[in-house]
């Protein structure tokens, strides 16, 4: 860690193996003679290097970016579209907390709730088919969120929900996405960093194709700082020595493997199909729709839903200006924006990354961007305690 | 923030578990988990559903974690916890 980095930022439980952490990090980046860039793909992620201000005791040859790991960010605007058009056609809308504020073309769920439509925050899917069954109007979650949440979702599907409950689908599938950033032009990940809860799902057998086609190594890691240190120290390795493997970082919760009732469970209900990624790309078996068996609970085929009343109105010019695409694919950063800190903030936010609690934009708003502490013209990074 | 906070299974109805989550008690969904799951267990929720149960071998460092993490200890992290145990809301059993 180098000197002078802020104490009062750094609060482990054990700062003495942050510190070792820390040193064998620069060192290990520092003996590479050049930058390297390595992307994690989880907001979880980039919340504890923010909190924590990981950031500042990364050495300068070490770029660590967020890619596409928000799921609130990722979903792409006509979906938002699709629940809010829902919503204005008199039906229930329940989703999850973030989704709420999150920038359609021209409205957010939240907007279509301020003019009387019905829009309920949920903490689980159980909690919306509850809402389903405690009415006779229809209801549908706007389920969002990778495959994590997904199985979730599956779960209560076959589990059996209410005639008027069904589901509006903007579930996303990671491992394809991470294909994509790697053959992104101008792209210059050399490793990734795999999410450590959706590994306990799919397994880090998932990612041995990746690496396969590739030839870039990809670390499992936990949320835990100490998690997140130890494994960018491995991963920085792996790239010295060409060593373009798998390593699980997280064992405790991740097995080659992952969890198999699980998975039978969503592909029971979910099949891969190519869609946006909202900022991103289109990404081939990114998107998690319905089968057709369940056909009966899917909204998109249920319901007519009308997106032309929503398109009179012209798009808000600023959003033009919104580069979170490629914030996410690891090309800029929140500061190379605008708007950032000025037109967009959390309270009103432009693009996708400023709403979520895992977005880039927020975060960096929230703990004052990278707390770079030897550099004085870098915004200062706010401690939260 | 997902965590995956661990709780110990407290009773099993069908699919349904009681979790105690640090004196919180909970209902979590068995659905999804890897195992199956009796009282004494410990599980990873995850919005509301149990992802994992715990290997006998990883439940003490796991504990260990969270205990620190929700004494706070100074802990940036504890508020996390906290919220997390927080926007998991009581469920009634029988959903
Ligand atoms: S600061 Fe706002 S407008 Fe700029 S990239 Fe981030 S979300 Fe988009």
């Amino acid at each position: 860690m180098p000197e002078g980095a802020d104490s009062r930022q750094l609060k482990f439980r054990d700062p003495a193996r942050a510190r070792d952490l820390g040193r064998a990090l620069t060192a290990a980046a520092e003996a590479m003679g050049r930058t390297v860039s390595l992307m994690h793909v989880c907001g979880s992620h980039e919340q504890a290097i923010a909190r924590y201000g990981l950031r500042a005791s990364f050495p300068r040859s070490l770029d660590v970016i967020m890619g596409p790991g928000c799921p609130v960010c990722i979903t792409d605007t006509p979906e938002v579209d699709e629940g809010v058009a829902l919503a204005r056609q008199g039906v229930t809308i329940a989703t999850y907390g973030d989704m709420v504020k999150v920038p359609g073309t021209v409205l957010s769920l939240g907007d279509a709730q301020a003019e009387g439509a019905k829009v309920e925050v949920v903490y689980s899917v159980t909690q919306a088919v509850e809402l389903a069954r405690a009415t006779r109007e229809p209801v549908v979650f706007f389920a969002t969120g990778f495959e994590t949440t997904a199985v979730a979702t599956a779960a209560a599907l076959l589990g059996g929900v209410p005639d008027n409950f069904s589901v509006l689908s903007a579930h996303k599938y990671i491992p394809p996405v991470m294909e994509i950033v790697a053959e992104m032009p101008g792209s210059k990940v050399e490793g990734f960093l795999a999410a450590g809860h959706a590994a306990t799902i799919t397994g880090w057998g998932v990612f041995e194709a990746f690496v396969e086609r590739h030839k870039l190594p990809v670390v499992v890691a936990g949320f835990e700082p100490l998690d997140i240190l130890a494994a960018l120290v491995k991963l920085v390795e792996l790239v010295r020595d060409r060593k373009p493997e798998v390593v699980n970082m997280f064992p405790r919760c991740v097995t080659r493997e992952g969890n198999r009732n699980a998975q039978e469970q969503l592909f029971k209900v979910f099949r891969p199909a190519g869609g946006r990624w909202r900022g991103i790309a289109h990404v081939p078996n990114g998107n998690l729709r319905l089968r057709d068996e369940w056909a009966h609970v899917d909204a998109r085929r249920r319901f007519d839903i009308d997106l032309r009343p929503l398109w009179k109105f012209a798009p808000p010019a600023l959003v033009q200006d919104c580069i979170c695409g490629d914030i996410m694919a690891g090309i800029a950063n929140p500061k190379q924006c605008k708007l950032f800190g000025k037109e967009c903030v959390p309270d009103t936010p432009v693009g996708a990354c400023m709403v979520s609690s895992e977005g880039t934009c927020k975060i960096w708003h929230l703990y004052g961007g990278v707390p770079d502490l030897s550099s004085s013209d870098a915004p200062q990074g706010e401690v939260r305690p | 923030m997902c965590l995956g906070v661990p709780g110990r299974v407290v009773s099993v109805e069908g699919l349904v578990a009681t979790v105690d989550f640090w004196g919180v008690r909970r209902a979590v969904r068995l659905e999804l988990v890897d195992e199956p799951v009796q009282a004494g267990d410990y599980v990873l929720n995850h919005v509301g559903f149990a992802i994992r149960r715990i290997p006998e071998e990883d439940i003490q460092g796991t504990l260990d974690l969270y205990e620190s993490l929700l004494r706070g200890d100074g802990d940036l992290m504890a508020a996390d916890v906290r919220a997390e145990l927080e926007a998991n809301p009581e469920q009634s059993p029988d959903a």
